[in-house]
Parts: structure tokens; sequence; C-alpha cells
């Protein structure tokens, strides 16, 4: 008995040091270490791999250097914005056209390092780009887009100077090296870990990150937790502050919101732009909310169904959208209106702008009875249930208001899963609402994507031979060009008039920051760039 | 009698067999007919029909049925139960630690339940419909109407939000703690063998609230059982016969009828659990909780099918055993249902 009080004494002092010492080393590390609550999870450490999802982009964008970057400039409140007009050094410290502006030459930085502290050489982004290129999928398709298809545009003309070759002009090929895919490697570490069977070290890179970026991994829980350490060297751009950041995978918005409120956490991720608005209304927190470049949240109507082929239609149904009334419960006010522009050609190649059409139900009707169909029609209104928290109160006022003009619209609530399925790539849903937003932030980008014929995001099977003609010439064309400024008013003159895809508004991303921390990047990639956060 | 006992357990995990396979067959069935092309989910956002096609042979989806049949029981035999696409880590390493995460909470749920639902129901029991009667109806019939994102929601807002008494809702341990050596993939087991106290004591607070949610879904269940099986057995002849030969009270209550009482009390608990299991789901959302629930949720909704033929085969395996270890508890609690068998 006499020994046992002792123990017991002795284990709760010890208890009480040991919660003594920790918050003293939590306060001294506080400052140092940003604390940061998102809904999704990372699934890889590799870009290029199969299966990798967009959170863990995110890993890209921090572990590792691109040789290009985009520039970044304040929005005010804390909130950050990339620059899609200024293209600024990462690895490469300076790049110029050659070989009659068919090529670009860049210049790697010296003592740039990976982690390990090898040097960053120009065969470490030759392996890297073949990669990207050779393991297909998404990182190929990404990398063709910028007009790179064949391992043989890559090429090592010494140590620190890299050639890409271009098969022909193009203004896509320089930012699309900014985009998060083409990261460079440590190749060497890549190599000695890879096999016969897997020569590009897939296995290997999905959870050991090989690179030199801002950030080196210190811990990954699948499913709960990302916790990254600086990495102290770090050459290829200011030196960020925070030493340390932990993503912590938080499923519930409200959890998140409570956490941030609480000032458990410093930075809440994706918030629903009900509770961005409260939040911001209350003013204790920063709240940073601001529109995604070259995005828009829209309704499409397909073509291959019957009463959508006819034009009329189409427009009858741009002018019996209730705009203002979504705009308001779906959107809360958020984002960047889509309606109501005051021409029918557009005076600035700005993308996107303000559609001509506003609710006008008389019209609508008036043009339904021009097409033929005075006694309107029943169709399904296909919606994602992966975005319901948009899709659903939006539908139900489309639905409303449709009614009015004699068109009877079916809600049918497709899950998240199905939908890339059925709306992209079978193109089989008749009226719709969706989302796209183009990486690289051009309207012909944009065209390209969801006006063309067969390509993924014409999800309206919409085709004109004078838009395909007009995109083919624009991609490639610089934007000083004035032709190109006369091509893209053009496009966005056929859009406006042949509307197969009616845009509601331009969405936004939500983001909460406790008081004093600042540096949330709104990037075109919607991922987490910790590398500019800073804390008082 | 031990031979007996051994002999009836042999015989169950035998009756056991066929149903395991069953279950691999109809897992592997549902799956595949589940709706969305995963490959198209996974080729990423900018696939073309060259890259889908890709991502489909990569992941042996454009062999047939039959092919893909054997491939998949040939690497059940290896314990391999393939990769999750959607979380990127081999199915068994997210079971091995989703699961016990899971148990350990619903485990927990579900003993604080009993805690307070078999006292609850005895008291009823003992005075039917009385005050005490309707103040246990009233507060355990509330307890199951609230859906259980609502109360989780609720006491996260109480406790969390305006109080300040419980710790951040980040899963099974907060932001300064990092998870003890893994034994049983309990963390307060785990922790308590590793003998440290400050891990154990952080590990059971994470874990108050998203228990007490899950106790408050249970509650009912289990004292509405307890209050009518204790009833029945209160009004039998043989407690009538023990009171008029004025054995104490104590003695009739906790002893004859409460061991008579417990045998459907048994059986609703088994129910009880699986009843948890599945409302473990919305609680793992509300409070970070990195359970096998959400994990199995997400998986079926990206179509992510090792996942969830992984899913079901650990849950086939679990209701076995609990069926098995129910049939064994009926053995002790009653000696005649083993002679039954």
């Amino acid at each position: 008995m006499k020994q046992r009080v002792p123990t017991l004494l002795r284990g709760l002092s010890y208890l009480l040091m040991s919660f003594a010492v920790s918050s003293t080393t939590i306060a001294a590390s506080k400052s140092e270490t940003l604390v940061v609550v998102s809904g999704a999870g990372v699934n890889s450490m590799d870009i290029h791999r199969t299966g990798t999802n967009r959170p863990s982009y995110q890993v890209a964008v921090n572990m590792y250097d691109r040789l290009v970057t985009f520039g970044i400039k304040s929005e005010g409140n804390g909130g950050f914005k990339y620059d899609s007009n200024v293209i600024k050094p990462e690895l490469a410290t300076s790049w110029k056209l050659v070989d009659d502006d068919m090529a670009y030459e860049f210049k790697l930085r010296k003592g740039a390092t990976f982690w390990d502290g090898t040097p960053i050489t120009s065969a470490d982004v030759k392996w890297s780009f073949d990669r990207a290129l050779t393991l297909g999928g998404f990182p190929a398709v990404q990398m063709k887009a910028g007009g790179m298809s064949s391992v043989e545009q890559f090429i090592v003309v010494d140590d620190l100077t890299f050639k890409v070759k271009m098969t022909s002009k193009n203004k896509l090929t320089l930012p699309d090296l900014a985009v998060p895919v083409p990261i460079v490697i440590n190749s060497k570490i890549a190599i000695a870990n890879a096999t016969t069977d897997d020569p590009w070290a897939t296995e290997y890179l999905h959870k050991t990150p090989a690179g030199g970026g801002a950030y080196m991994l210190e811990n990954w829980q699948p499913g709960q937790a990302l916790v990254y350490k600086r990495f102290d060297n770090w050459k290829n751009g200011p030196l960020p502050e925070m030493k340390r950041v932990i993503v912590r995978q938080v499923a519930s918005a409200s959890t998140r919101r409570a956490l941030v409120e609480r000032g458990d956490a410093d930075v809440a991720l994706g918030l629903p732009n009900k509770d961005s608005k409260e939040l911001a209304e209350a003013g204790k927190l920063t709240v940073v909310s601001s529109t995604i470049d070259n995005t828009l949240h829209a309704v499409g109507m397909n073509l291959k169904f019957e009463p959508f082929k006819n034009k009329l239609v189409r427009q009858a149904v741009a002018y019996a959208l209730p705009y203002e009334a979504i705009f308001k419960s779906a959107a809360f006010e958020l984002g960047e209106p889509m309606w109501g522009g005051a021409s029918k050609t557009p005076a600035t190649p700005v993308w996107p702008q303000k559609f001509p059409y506003s609710t006008n139900l008389t019209k609508a009707k008036a043009l339904l009875v021009e097409a033929g169909y005075a006694d309107g029609f029943k169709l399904p209104l296909s919606i994602n249930l992966g975005f319901a928290e948009w899709t659903e109160p939006t539908a139900l006022l489309i639905q409303e208001s449709l009614a009015k003009v004699g068109i009877e619209a079916q809600i049918d609530k497709i899950p998240g899963a199905s939908w890339r399925t059925k709306a992209l790539v079978e193109k089989g849903l008749s009226l719709h609402l969706k989302n796209f937003g183009g990486w690289l932030n051009y309207p012909d980008y944009y065209f390209y994507w969801a006006y063309i014929e067969g390509h993924l995001f014409n999800s309206m099977n919409y085709g004109n031979p004078e838009i395909e003609q007009l995109v083919k010439d624009s991609l490639p064309m610089a934007i000083e060009n004035p032709q190109w400024d006369i091509n893209i008013k053009r496009l966005i003159e056929i859009g406006f008039d042949e509307v197969p895809l009616v845009p509601l508004w331009q969405p936004t991303m939500e983001v909460a920051m406790a008081p004093g921390v600042t540096g949330y990047v709104n990037w075109f990639h919607r991922q987490l760039d910790i590398r500019e956060f800073k804390k008082k | 009698m031990i031979n007996q006992k051994l002999m009836l357990i042999g015989h169950r995990i035998a009756l056991a067999l066929p149903t395991l396979f069953g279950v691999i067959v109809v897992a592997f069935i549902l799956t595949r007919s589940l709706p969305g092309d995963p490959a198209v989910y996974f080729a990423g956002i900018t696939a073309n029909e060259e890259s889908i096609a890709e991502v489909r042979a990569k992941l042996g989806l454009d062999q047939s049925l039959i092919v893909q049949f054997f491939s998949y029981c040939r690497n059940l035999m290896q314990g391999e139960l393939g990769l999750s696409l959607n979380t990127g880590q081999t199915v068994v390493y997210e079971i091995q630690n989703r699961f016990p995460a899971s148990m350990e909470l619903t485990l927990a749920g579900l003993s604080l339940a009993l805690i307070v639902a078999i006292p609850l129901g005895i008291v009823a029991a003992m005075h039917p419909n009385s005050w005490i009667d309707h103040t246990c109806r009233i507060f355990v019939t509330g307890g199951a109407s609230t859906p259980i994102f609502f109360s989780g929601l609720f006491l996260l807002f109480v406790f969390y939000y305006l109080l300040g008494w419980a710790p951040s809702p980040i899963g099974r341990l907060d932001f300064l703690y990092s998870p003890p050596p893994m034994v049983t993939g309990f963390y307060t087991i785990d922790s308590l063998i590793a003998g440290d106290m400050e891990t154990f004591v952080a590990a059971i607070k994470q874990m108050i609230l998203p228990a007490v949610t899950l106790a408050m879904f249970a509650l009912a269940p289990i004292a509405r059982m307890t209050r009518s099986a204790m009833l029945t057995a209160l009004g039998s002849e043989y407690v009538k016969a023990a009171t008029a030969n004025g054995l104490s009270s104590n003695k009739i209550v906790y002893v004859y009828a409460l061991r008579n009482a417990a045998l459907p009390l048994l059986t609703i608990m088994g129910l009880v659990f699986a009843y948890l299991l599945g409302a473990n789901v919305l609680v793992e959302k509300v409070f970070s909780w990195p359970g096998i629930g959400s994990f199995a949720v997400d998986a079926l909704i990206a179509s992510d099918f090792a996942a969830v033929q992984g899913f079901i085969l650990t849950m086939a395996l679990l209701f076995v055993t609990l069926n098995l270890v129910i049939d064994i508890l009926y053995t002790l609690v009653d000696p005649r249902m083993a002679e039954d068998d």
C-alpha cells in the first residue's frame, strides 16, 4: 500500500510535466507551423501515375519544381491569384526562342539541388518530361495540349541547358510548362528504384517523392494527414516562411468551419458558398473569395436531341432561365454573373463574359412558338450529384421557370462516378448542368475543349466548321496578333448566337483563414500551394 | 462438455465456409455491375478515348468477367485484395488501419450504450408505467429519433464550438500526438501497452463525442429490449416462487430475472452492433474518423471495386465471427442451447 500511492503520484506528476513540456514546445513551433484542413485527401505522391486524384496535384506543386511558373498577384485581403500573363523563372533562370523560333532554350539555375544535395541537371528534366509523355493518360494529354507529343522534342544541350523543340509555332507551349504536370524528378534516385517491369519507378515515386521543391515530405498518413517540412536549401524561389505545414483531411465542411473558427486550424479549404458568406459577414476571419479563371457553371443543351437541334429553342431556354434567383440561392452571390450582356457582338475578346440574355419569359415563349413548339415539350434535366451544392438548387429553379413556358423538365440526379461516363464520354444527356474550366487561360483553349465536336468537354455534341477553323488558327497564335483579337470575338459571337451552352456564373474558390494568416493562392488548378503562406 | 462445445464451434465454422464463398461471388458480381466506368473516372480530367483505353487495359478491365474472377480468386488465396484506386493504397493496408479505428469506436459506443441502457431498462421494468418508465421512454426515443449526423453535429457545436471542452474533431488523435506503435490497432490499448499515458488520455478524449453520438443511437433498442425481457422474467413463475421463498429482491432481480432476460438481450446486441457499424459512416464524416465506413462509401461512389470487395469480405468475416461468438455466449447463458444443436 505504501508503494502504491507514490507510483500513482509519480504517474500524475509525469502526466502534468509532459503536458507542460508539450505546451511550451507547441508555443515555440506554432508560429512556424501552419495547419490546413481540407475536405479531400491526397492519394499519391506522383502526379504522373494512373489514378492520381486532383488533390494530389498539390504534391507536384509544393514538392517539385517546374522550369517556369506563373506570376502571383495580390488580390488584397490576404489572398493571391496566379497571373496568367506573367511567366517567371522557377528552375530555369532564363529562356529564349531559338532555331527560327521553333524551339525554346532554357538555362537552368546554377547551384539548384534536389533534397539529397545532387545538382539538378537537364538530364533530370529530360527524364521527367519523357516520363510524363510515356506513361500516357492524363499527363500525356496535358503535355500534348502544349504541343509536346514526342520525346524527341526534349533535348539535353549540356548540363544546364535544355531545349524544347516545337513542331509548329505555339503560344501554349511555354505556359503548358508551368502547369503541375511537367515536374522535375530526381532521376538518379528514381532510376535506382526502377525495375524492368516498372522502368519509370511508378511504384516507388507513388509513395516516396524525390524532388527538389520548396517542401519535403515529413509524413503521409493516407486518408488522414500530409505533413510537409521546408527544404531549407531551396533556390528556385523565395524561401517560404512556414517551416512545417500540416494538411489534415476533414471530410465535413461544417467541421472544417468549426475548426478554423475555434482557431485550431489556420486555413479551411473548400468551404460552401453559404458558410463563406456567413464568415465574411461575421468579420472575424479572413475570407478569400475569388473567381476561377476560364471556368463556368453552365446549362448545356445536347444537339443530339430533337428540340435542341433548333437554335431558336436553345435561345428560348436561354431567355427562360431565372438567372438572378439562381445566383442568389445557389451561388449566394459569390462569383461573376454571366447574363445580361449589352450587345450580341462582343466588344472585347475577354472570356468568360456576360452573354446577351436575361430572364424574359415572353421572348422565350415567342421563340418557342416560332420554332414550332408552342405546346412546349418534355425532357429530363440531368445534374451531377457530386456537385449537389449548386446543381440541386439551380435545377429546381430552372425546372420551375421552364414550366412557365411549357417545357416540362424532370430532374435526373446522376451520381458523381457515372457523370463523366454519361455526360462527357457517351454525351447522352439532353439538358444538363455542367462545369468546365480550362487550365490555360485563353478563350480559344476553352472553345477547343468545349465547342469542338467529339472533344471531351463538349457534352452538347455541338459542331460548327467555322468554330473549328477559328480555334485551329487561334490556338498557336500570339495574343498580340491583331487577328487573334478578331478571331476570338467571332468565336464568342457565335457562342452568343448559337448558345449550345448558357453560362450562369463564373464560380469562385472559397477559403477561410485565421486572423493574421495570409498567402492563399488561387491557382487555375484549384489545388493547394503552401509556399506563400505567412503567419503573424 | 468441452468436447461438445468444440464440436459445435467446428460445426459453425464449417457452415460459414459456403457463406464466405457466396459472399466472394456476390461481391464480385455486384461490384462489376456498379454504375460508372472506373477507367473513365481514373483516367483523369482531360482524358480522351485513347488514354481511357490505356487505363482500362492497365486495370485489367478489358478482360472477360470469368478471367477477372479467377485472377481475383487467385489473389485472394495469396492474401491480396488488390489496390484501392481511390486512396492509392493497397486494400489490405487500408483495412488494417481503418478496421481497428471503426471497431474501437463502435465498441466504445456500444459499451457506453450498454452501461446506460441496461440499468435504465431494469429500472423501467421494475416500475412499469411509473414516471421513471416514462422518463426513460422519452429519453430513449429522443436519442433514437435524432438523425445521427444531426446529433453528431449538435454535440460538436455545443461541446467543441461553444464550450470548447472537447478536443478538435480531427480523428483519432489531435495534431500534436503521433499514433502509438501498432499492436492491436486500438489506440487506447496500444498506448497503454507502450506505457504512454499522455497518448492514452488524448485518444480517449477524441473518442468521447463520437462514442456518445453512437451510444445515443443504440440506447433505444437495448433499453426497450431489456425492459420487455425483464418484464417477462419478473412476471414468470420462478420469480414468483423465489419471492415466495423470501429471497432478497436483489438476488431475484440480478440473478434470476436478469440471467433469463440476457438471451434476447444478446440477440439484440448482435443486431445493434451491426447497426452501429453502419451508422459509423456519418459519425466518421463529422468527426473525421479514419474508419472503414467512409472508406467504403467513398469507394462505392468512385466505383473502386477492389476496395468495395475488400470491405464486403471483411464485413462478412466480421459477421460470421460475431454470430459465432453470440452462439457460444448463448450456450454459456443457457445450457440447453448446446444440446439442441
